[in-house]
C-alpha cells in the first residue's frame, strides 16, 4: 500500500515520492503529447486550445496572436518535467510546470475517450485501449490531486 | 510560469473610431464546466492568476461546477484577451465576451 504521498512539501520545494515504474509512464506519457504538439490543429488538443471568442473572425484573430506562445508554454512545462523526472525534489516553480504538464495529459485522454464527471472506474476494461487508457487517467488525476494539495497557499 | 505577454493589438485591428460605445461596453472572462479539471486544480489557478483568496476561489469555483460557468474577471478587450489566454495556457476552458 502506499503510504505516503506522491508529492510532499518541505518549505520552497516538493518532494517527489514517486517509483521507477510511474516515472517510466510519465516519460512515455510525455512521448506522445510533445508529439501530438507538432500538430496543435489535431483535434485531440481541442482543449488545449480552445476558442476565445464565439465570432469565428474574432477567434482566429485571438489564435493567431497566442497560439504560438501557447504552445512554447505547453513545450517548455513537459521539458521541465522531463528534465526533472529522475530527480528527488522540485522547486516551486518546476513543480507548478509539473502541474501544467499533469493537466494537460489528462485534457488529451480525457478528449480522446470523451470523459463524463460520471466515470466509473470500476467498470473499465483493461483489455480494451480505453480501459487502459482511462486508467492512466484515473492515475494522472490521483496524482495531480496531490500535487494541488502540495502547491496550495497555505 | 506563463511566458504569455499582452496581444499586440494595434498591429491587426483597426481602430474603431466610429464606435465609441461598443468599444466602452466592457468585456468579461467566462470559465466554463467541463468534466476534465479537477475541482481543486481549478480553484487553485484562480489563486494564482487573480490574486483571489482561498474562499473566492472556492466560491468562483464552484460556481462554475454547480451553474456551468462563472464571471472571473472584467475589463477592456486586451486585458481580457490577456486572461483567456492565461486560463487556456493553464488547461481552463474561458471565453470572452461584451457585457
Amino acid at each position: 500500500m502506499l503510504s505516503r504521498p506522491q508529492f510532499q512539501r518541505k518549505g520552497d520545494l516538493v518532494r517527489i515520492n514517486l517509483e521507477v515504474h510511474e516515472r517510466l509512464l510519465l516519460g512515455e506519457l510525455l512521448d506522445e503529447l510533445e508529439g501530438l504538439l507538432d500538430d496543435p490543429d489535431d483535434p485531440e488538443l481541442r482543449r488545449l486550445f480552445p476558442p476565445a471568442y464565439s465570432d469565428r473572425a474574432d477567434d482566429e484573430q485571438y489564435r493567431s496572436l497566442v497560439r504560438d506562445q501557447l504552445v512554447s508554454g505547453r513545450s517548455k512545462a513537459l521539458a521541465t518535467v522531463r528534465e526533472t523526472l529522475v530527480g528527488e525534489t522540485l522547486d516551486l516553480e518546476q513543480a507548478d510546470q509539473w502541474l501544467r504538464a499533469l493537466n494537460d495529459m489528462r485534457l488529451v485522454l480525457g478528449t480522446r475517450w470523451d470523459v463524463t464527471e460520471q466515470l466509473d472506474y470500476g467498470k473499465l476494461d483493461l483489455n480494451e485501449p480505453r480501459g487502459r487508457e482511462l486508467a492512466v487517467y484515473g492515475y494522472l488525476s490521483w496524482l495531480q490531486e496531490q500535487l494541488v494539495e502540495a502547491l496550495q497557499p497555505s | 510560469m506563463s511566458t504569455l505577454t499582452a496581444p499586440v493589438e494595434v498591429e491587426v485591428r483597426e481602430p474603431e473610431v466610429y464606435d465609441d460605445i461598443e468599444q466602452e461596453r466592457p468585456w468579461v472572462v467566462i470559465v466554463w464546466n467541463d468534466p476534465i479539471n479537477l475541482m481543486s486544480y481549478v480553484t487553485l489557478v484562480f489563486q494564482k492568476l487573480f490574486g483571489f483568496s482561498l474562499q473566492k476561489a472556492t466560491r468562483l469555483m464552484l460556481q462554475v461546477h454547480n451553474d456551468g460557468k462563472a464571471v472571473v474577471s472584467s475589463g477592456n478587450r486586451e486585458k481580457s484577451e490577456l486572461d483567456v489566454a492565461r486560463l487556456h495556457a493553464h488547461g481552463l476552458w474561458a471565453t470572452m465576451q461584451q457585457d
